[in-house]
């Protein structure tokens, strides 16, 4: 990195990670990652580490119990009894008693809500070497908003580009959606202890996330049902595939049939 | 009272969705879980009485509530250590950032012996994270997890975004040697 070119281009290359850059600011970052090795390396070092970020940091979920203090408060905002919102501090202390009192309060309140998903979540850790329930725990991670793509698109010829730099490897990207299997877009998730690629395909209203990387030893075909999602695998041309969806297993085997047999 | 009704369904529509990610912002900066309940809880019911002002006119899908909750919460998170005597203010001054304590953050009891290679792992990332100085912190835990743009991350810390991606440098690079130094040994 003692190029002056390349400190210019870290935070560049950096924002380009964070999905900061417009097309014309990453030009010029294409380029030089084309010609320039220790670049290109920062770049996939930095991909891979954000990949480990967002599938292993903890999330923590906010606790069942601070959740319905909270909907309580809010749904006694709106309690025509109560003095026009907002109301003033004193009052909130009126509600949810002292700060020693709070922590108590929510035991006792039927307020319904739904769990997020995230919570769920937090429940569906993935267990040691138990790398089936890691892909599921990642597709489940991945269907909250804002965390299935990092690149959408339906064009396969914008998806596998995108993965240039970011990972150690090419993964192969295919589309059905002629097949009504429309792909969605990919993303750089974390599993087995590395950064994979992940590909996203639509069926009717459901997804079907496809996880690749490479993988020399052999990995038969496996298949099976966790937590109610669908999981399958195979290996071919060198990469181990994982294929997990809410999709009916007939479905599922449908498209890893046409990827096993596709071009 | 049709307006009040309307406001607080308004607060459960655009706000409450983010509670998970107000404690977690609350547990990375504070890691004492009932500290960080406590903060969440009133970073929520600040956020409810400011409710009337707050204006969706934020970037994102969500108008901006994500950042302007999550700007509360560092607040309050800053002002319960701050009561605590816990935190020393953050130099204004970037020189020198790195070696600022921050938050004062015990250390993490030892994992059992049998506990698995992979859970070891997650056990050694959340370490890493959680040895970052405060200001680094923040600022990967709004970017990686909660998926802020640079400039809800500059107005959640109250930073410029110039500094924003120095200090997202910073951290990830302090991660890189991290994890280095975890596979030389
Ligand atoms: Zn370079």
């Amino acid at each position: 990195m003692s190029d002056p070119r390349c400190e210019e281009m870290r935070l560049r290359l950096q924002a380009d990670l964070d999905g900061e850059l417009s097309p014309a600011e990453a030009a010029p970052l294409a380029a030089h990652l084309a010609a320039c090795d220790d670049c290109r390396e920062t770049a996939a070092q930095l991909g891979a580490l954000s990949a480990r970020i967002r599938a292993e940091a903890t999330r923590h979920a906010a606790p069942a119990a601070l959740r319905a203090r909270i909907a309580q408060a809010a749904a006694a905002t709106a309690a025509p009894t109560l003095a026009p919102a907002p109301p003033p501090p004193s009052g909130w202390r009126r509600v949810l008693g002292g700060p020693r009192e709070r922590r108590r309060l929510g035991a006792g309140f039927g307020v319904g809500f739904a769990l997020a998903a995230s919570l769920a979540l937090a429940i569906i850790l993935p267990g040691a070497g138990d790398l089936p329930g890691e892909v599921v725990a990642s597709h489940i991670r991945a269907l909250q908003p804002g965390h299935l793509m990092d690149v959408a698109s339906s064009d396969r010829h914008t998806v596998k580009p995108w993965f240039d730099g970011r990972l150690d490897f090419a993964p192969p990207v295919k589309d059905f959606a002629a097949q009504g299997f429309p792909l969605l877009g990919g993303r750089l998730d974390y599993l087995d202890g590395r950064a994979v690629a992940a590909l996203s395909y639509g069926r009717d209203k459901h997804v079907i996330d496809l996880y690749v990387w490479p993988q020399d030893k052999p990995a038969p075909a496996w298949s099976g049902t966790i937590k109610g999602y669908n999981v399958e695998r195979w290996a071919q041309d060198g990469m181990v595939f994982w294929a997990v969806s809410d999709v009916e297993d007939e479905q599922l085997r449908r498209f890893v049939a046409m990827w096993r047999a596709g071009a | 009272m049709p307006r009040t009704e309307a406001l607080s369904s308004t607060f459960e529509q655009v706000v409450l969705p983010h509670l998970d990610a107000a404690y977690n912002l609350a547990r990375w900066l504070v890691r004492d879980p009932a500290l960080a309940e406590d903060i969440a809880q009133d970073a929520m019911l600040r956020a409810l009485q400011h409710f009337g002002g707050f204006r969706g006119d934020g970037a994102g899908a969500d108008g901006g509530a994500r950042a302007w909750l999550l700007r509360i919460v560092r607040n309050a998170a800053y002002d319960a250590a701050r009561a605590r005597g816990r935190v020393r203010e953050v130099p204004l001054d970037p020189a020198g950032e790195d070696d600022a304590p921050g938050f004062d953050v015990p250390d993490p009891a030892p994992g059992p012996e049998a506990m698995t290679a992979l859970r070891q792992d997650i056990a050694r990332l959340d370490d890493a994270i959680a040895a970052l100085p405060i200001e680094l912190r923040e600022c990967l835990i709004l970017c990686e997890i909660e998926g802020l743009s640079y400039k809800e991350i500059a107005r959640v810390t109250d930073a410029p975004i110039g500094t924003v991606m120095s200090r997202l440098w910073r951290a990830r690079q302090a991660l890189l040697r991290t994890q280095a130094a975890e596979a030389g040994r």
